[in-house]
């Protein structure tokens, strides 16, 4: 497997550590409510198909990215740094 | 019998070998079967359910009865298939899965009880009593049944992995393989040739068939000639491509050298290889005819006979035969009268069947029995005039061809069934920019292979934007492939299926009886197209069987899924390099000589090495050097390497408020030149690290994290800044490698340091929790007053280059004073009479809460997990929560991973009240102590519970007290 | 008056040579990862340029011999061989004493480093002045090449050891190969 680092490139998958879904950065406010939080830190989508997710490029440039890619074809179809990522 | 003059190596040197300790005469370039073959010997292995006598079948990777044992003990390889082993001078061989010998089989009577052992015969047959499964079925069954043994050796060969990449993969070197290589090469395309035979070419080494007026096998030597020339070519033989994994990756195992290469050789190199296309030109498989009793060693493939005889000059019988239902097959007749071998007969079964030479041909007919135990006697002949016995000792089968469409499986694809040629073709587009060429996808004749891998590697580099030249396509055999339908064969008698597995007809048709029916169902209940061979030869043979007894068509029946590996492959492949040094990173402090030099025992910490005491030459167990290191520390002074701790320099405008993010607690209220400690939550509410952090700057700090824990909070930071704090200006990186830090802790650690810096330190430049810079003997070095053991302590940083030398002279100066070196066991010793938690502590399920930190916790601003750390039940009293824990009779001894009872209560998990996480036994007091978490621990202190380890059958009752043992006020680090 | 005495990374370890390979160190101090704050990359660079010659390279590129400038990271680079000049809006941070680096050169240098790091090394896509942050066996570092069979390889000090017998291994491998292998 490979993945698109936006800096780097297409690098092999062993560089990166895999985090989970690309909700994670949608952090909620302080007083969002324990309903609010227990989604964001617990409930996850477990789409067949395309989804988003959170990669670090560990032994790479150390660039949050997330990756588009498809569960069922295991097509990687791009990848952007999660600093520019509008969820 | 070798055939004098044939073959591609007639003057190959004389090899010698043994095959179950029997001496015998093979040349260079024979594989163990042909040399094996050329001695006369058909018997090779005993099958694996009914210790059936069997020979080769096959002359290539898809063998599945010719497997030995090669070597001996650490150089022993189980399961090699004599077909694809080199032979080599004093190659060792022996066969498996037969006792006394390969001829005198005792387990052979599993073959006459064979009516009890049919499909399923396990699940059946052992079912009662339940309780003899474990101790008597199982044992029995495993001992029977079987393959090859590992010799119980570690492996002392050296295996490789390695990486390549390339614009084109091709995978096989037939004709096929070498037109699409040097199509691709020619337009400039970086390309990787990979084939599994020791010599590329394919069938075109096994055949007479001609290219361009030369003989296959010059044409395939000239052309290879040709690609290795080119800077863009990479050829590599003996290389099988072994799985198809995402975007553009795949295993191939390369086999570099044989056991008799000396042990500094790499044996096999486990390549990963990346390709921005890849073109499958593996070619195809004959497959079998299930007729009665067809397993007899002597019958073998018609292709394996023509290659026996056109690649090695070795004659598989004196008077053959060939069975066939296709054209093709009348080539091994015509191959072997022409080397002056005597062909006994040609039966086809169709019936409109050509006679292509002078050959006795029987039309319409089927093999309907054989003869001889342990080898090939005679076959029975039933045509329209009736039966015919003919004595023969080699019958060359063909049920037709199966282009070897595994790799295009590998992503979940299907191959599709084609009337055309009675088999299964890939699907396009099976995988991403994987194309097929040749017999791979069904094209059979040399001129179609050879067109196909033009147009096939044409399309490719076009696809990557290079310019394909136009590349004349040689003159070749064109024959068409002529194939009738025929599956199996009724009569008297077994018909072998699946010969690896001893899976016949009826067990394909019992399975379909008893309704499992589905091809994955069957295979499961039958054990058709397991092991070595994966059903390369028996796969489309038992689909149509299946078919036919479920009344389906064989496109309705489907197939099994072809996984990744195509061919075994070894463990050690897999793993190489990861033995020994290779198996993780050592990371050495500046100190770790110096330290080894001391006979300190170094223990991992993480991939750090650290010692782990320092031993005396009077002292006999660790405790003892343990004890003189704490008591030096508290009365004197002692000197350890802290520099595994993680070390992060952030700096940046928003430094302080970012730090005011991970932490729960606050550091933009810490003044310039002072540390504070600081405790970092996950987003959860639950503790992930804790440590000091240091402000250098207005805008500067540096962060200490546990030694466990550095990585993670590195990420995390990266996380923090990058993901959830983008809007703050922060800069950060890893400085735990640039700084030797040592810390220096006692009542004497003023005194000593004072010895080694330049400028003087006293209470008021250096107070407890201050830090800065300083000069250590001319040296720009940090130095902070922190304290992990109670005492007057601090922490003193250099450059990494200086560590060994800074080590040194604290170590002298400190003996000087009376103390002297401290390693792990000590250290931890006096952070728990100090009540300092450690990862043992913050092992991921506590809170701040639990550790008694909950106030640490800011409620005045938002934090990394301060939300959730107030979630219901995190702040409740029953929560296990961390308590002192000491003997009641002083003399017992307290164990870690204990857990907590009330006294009297039964040790059941019920009533479990909290556990252990560390004990020690403390010098500074005289008797043993332990922090633990316990329900509603801190309102207990003077109560009693009960230590209970199972594991170590210790039961201890303890009295609950604060997890600070020492100096409750602090009193001493301030000093 | 004591004195402490520096020692380097790989001291005691290189150089050596194995078949046509050699390994030596790099004595590369000093050296100073900068990481320019938001907005002042170009300042940065071209501070950087009129001090000391190079500017902040392009990420996976070196620029310079010496003094150099290797990118190391999202929006990090090191400036080896000099000392870091004054550099406004940047963070500068001493990492003289963090490193092993180690110069392999040969003519298997390239077969030895594909025997330990996935990334592609094929000279079309990796040229001199390329940088990569990558694995080198289990070890995080940096790959740059130096010439057509040169290439300069650093992890973290800590791990001179492991870096040493990972590449000595490979090259005594390739060396093998060439004589025994079939």
């Amino acid at each position: 497997m490979r993945l698109p680092c936006p800096i780097c490139g297409d690098r092999d998958r062993r560089e990166f550590y895999y985090q989970g879904h690309a909700t994670m950065l949608n952090r909620p406010s302080a007083d969002a409510g324990t309903a609010t939080w227990d989604d964001y830190l617990h409930n996850r989508e477990n789409p067949a198909g395309e989804t988003r997710d959170l990669w670090h490029h560990e032994a790479g440039c150390g660039a949050w990215i997330v990756v588009t890619r498809n569960t069922v074809t295991h097509e990687v179809s791009g990848a952007v740094l999660a600093e520019k990522a509008k969820t | 019998m070798r055939i004098a003059g044939k073959g591609l190596n007639p003057d190959g040197a004389p090899l010698s070998f043994t095959f179950d300790g029997k001496p015998y005469a093979g040349r260079e370039g024979d594989t163990l079967s042909a040399a094996l073959l050329a001695n006369g010997v058909r018997l090779m292995g005993r099958s694996f359910k009914y210790h059936r006598p069997r020979g080769a079948l096959t002359a290539g990777s898809e063998e599945p009865n010719a497997l030995v044992t090669v070597g001996a003990d650490a150089r022993q390889d189980a399961n090699i298939r004599a077909t694809t082993q080199s032979l080599y001078d004093g190659l060792s061989a022996r066969s498996q899965n037969a006792w006394p010998s390969l001829k005198h089989d005792a387990m052979a009577v599993n073959d006459l009880a064979a009516p009890f052992l049919s499909a399923g015969f396990y699940y059946k047959t052992f079912m009662w009593p339940k309780a003899f499964w474990e101790r008597v079925y199982e044992p029995i069954i495993r001992r029977a049944a079987g393959l090859g043994a590992l010799s119980g050796d570690a492996v002392e060969e050296i295996y490789e992995k390695a990486f390549a990449y390339c614009d084109v993969l091709i995978i096989g070197a037939g004709p096929a393989g070498i037109m699409a290589a040097l199509t691709a090469a020619k337009a400039g395309a970086d390309v990787i040739l990979a084939d599994e035979d020791t010599q590329m070419g394919g069938r075109l080494l096994a055949e007479t068939g001609e290219i361009d007026g030369h003989a296959g096998s010059d044409w395939v030597k000239r052309q290879l000639e040709a690609l290795a020339q080119m800077d863009n070519v990479r050829l590599m033989p003996r290389t099988t491509v072994t799985g198809v994994y995402d975007q553009g990756t795949f295993s191939a195992l390369e086999q570099v050298s044989e056991q008799n290469a000396p042990l500094n050789t790499p044996r096999e190199c486990f390549w990963r290889i990346t390709a921005k296309r890849s073109i499958l030109c593996a070619g195809a498989l004959e497959r079998p005819i299930a007729f009665p009793n067809n397993d007899r060693p002597g019958i073998m493939l018609a292709s394996a006979v023509r290659a026996y005889l056109n690649r090695w000059g070795v004659a598989a019988g004196k008077a053959v035969t060939v069975f066939a239902n296709n054209d093709d097959a009348h080539r091994t007749a015509m191959d072997l009268i022409d080397a002056g071998v005597r062909v006994a007969g040609v039966i086809d079964s169709r019936s409109d069947a050509k006679a292509q030479g002078d050959y006795p041909l029987f039309k319409g007919a089927q093999v309907i029995a054989t003869k001889g135990r342990r080898g090939l006697q005679s076959i029975t002949v039933q045509d329209a005039n009736g039966t015919h016995e003919i004595e023969t000792d080699c019958l060359a089968m063909s049920g037709g061809w199966n282009p070897s469409v595994h790799l295009t499986c590998h992503m979940n694809g299907r191959p599709t069934w084609s009337d055309d040629i009675l088999s299964f073709v890939p699907m396009d587009g099976s995988i991403p920019d994987m194309s097929v060429a040749g017999a791979a996808r069904g094209k059979f004749s040399t001129l179609e292979c050879l067109e196909d891998g033009i147009a096939v590697a044409t399309a490719a580099v076009t696809s990557l934007d290079l310019k394909p030249q136009k590349t004349e396509t040689p003159t070749a055999e064109d024959t068409p492939y002529a194939i009738e339908a025929l599956w199996q064969v009724e009569g008297k008698g077994r018909k072998w299926l699946d010969f690896q597995n001893d899976v016949h007809v009826k067990d394909v048709r019992l399975a379909a009886q008893e309704n499992f029916r589905s091809v994955e169902h069957m295979k499961r209940y039958t054990t058709q197209g397991m092991a070595t061979d994966q059903g390369k030869n028996s796969n489309v043979a038992a689909l149509a069987v299946l078919a036919d007894a479920t009344g389906r068509g064989i496109p309705e029946t489907g197939t099994t899924t072809f996984r990744p590996p195509y061919v075994p492959v070894s463990i050690a492949a897999m793993g190489a390099g990861s033995q020994g040094h290779g198996f993780a990173p050592e990371r050495h402090l500046t100190s770790h000589t110096a330290s080894v030099d001391r006979n300190a025992p170094m223990i991992e910490v993480g991939l750090w090495y650290r010692a782990s005491y320092f031993p005396k030459p009077n002292e006999t167990t660790w405790l003892e050097a343990c004890n003189r290191e704490v008591n030096m520390v508290r009365n004197h002074v002692g000197v350890c390497d802290v520099s595994t701790l993680g070390k992060i320099d952030i700096q940046g405008p928003d430094a302080a408020e970012f730090l005011d993010f991970v932490y729960c607690n606050t550091f933009s209220s810490l003044k310039e030149n002072r540390v504070r400690y600081g405790l970092m939550l996950r987003e959860d509410g639950h503790v992930m690290d804790d440590g000091t952090t240091a402000r250098l700057g207005p805008n500067h700090y540096v962060m200490t994290t546990t030694t466990a824990a550095a990585g993670q909070v590195m990420k995390h930071v990266d996380w923090v800044s990058q993901a959830l704090r983008p809007d703050l200006d922060v800069r950060f990186a890893s400085v735990t490698e640039q700084w030797a830090q040592f810390a220096v802790a006692g009542p004497k650690s003023r005194e000593l340091l004072n010895t080694i810096l330049d400028e003087q330190i006293d209470n008021d430049s250096w107070p407890f929790m201050a830090c800065g810079d300083v000069s250590v003997a001319g040296v720009q070095g940090r130095l902070f007053r922190i304290s992990f053991s109670g005492e007057h302590a601090y922490e003193i940083a250099v450059p990494a280059r200086y560590g060994a030398s800074l080590f040194g002279l604290l170590t002298t100066q400190a003996e000087a004073m009376g103390g002297g070196l401290y390693g792990m066991e000590a250290l931890n010793v006096l952070r728990i009479e100090k009540g300092f938690i450690t990862h043992a502590e913050i092992h991921g399920r506590v809170t701040a809460f639990d550790i008694g930190f909950d106030r640490m916790v800011s409620q005045k601003k938002d934090c990394i997990g301060n939300a959730m750390s107030r979630r219901e039940g995190l702040l409740d009293s029953e929560r296990e929560q961390m308590v002192g824990l000491k003997p009641v009779e002083i003399a017992d001894k307290l164990t870690a991973g204990a857990h907590l009872f009330v006294e009297g209560a039964d040790a059941v998990s019920e009533n479990d009240q909290g556990y252990v996480t560390s004990v020690c036994h403390s010098p500074t007091l005289g008797y043993d102590i332990g922090l633990g978490f316990l329900k509603d621990g801190p309102n207990r202190y003077g109560e009693r519970v009960m230590l209970v380890d199972h594991v170590r059958d210790n039961h201890v009752l303890c009295e609950i007290c604060h997890p600070v043992f020492i100096d409750p006020e602090g009193g001493l680090a301030r000093g | 008056m004591v004195k402490l005495i520096a020692r380097t990374a790989c001291a005691g370890l290189l150089p050596k040579t194995i078949g046509t390979i050699t390994l030596a160190e790099i004595a590369a101090a000093p050296v100073t990862l900068i990481a320019p704050h938001r907005g002042q990359k170009k300042a940065t660079s071209d501070a950087l340029k009129a001090a000391v010659g190079v500017g902040f390279p392009a990420p996976n590129r070196c620029v310079g011999i010496a003094p150099r400038a290797m990118w190391c990271g999202k929006d990090q680079a090191l400036l080896i061989g000099v000392g870091c000049p004054e550099l406004r809006g940047t963070a500068c941070i001493d990492h003289s004493d963090a490193w092993a680096i180690v110069q392999i050169e040969g003519a298997d240098a390239v077969a030895v480093l594909s025997r330990l790091t996935p990334i592609d090394l094929r000279a079309t896509e990796f040229k001199a002045g390329h940088t990569a942050r990558t694995l080198i066996g289990h070890m995080t570092g940096g790959i740059t090449r130096l010439g057509s069979q040169s290439f300069e390889v650093m992890v973290m000090r800590s791990m001179a050891g492991t870096l040493v017998h990972d590449l000595t291994q490979a090259a005594e491998n390739i060396a093998a190969r060439a004589v025994n292998a079939r």
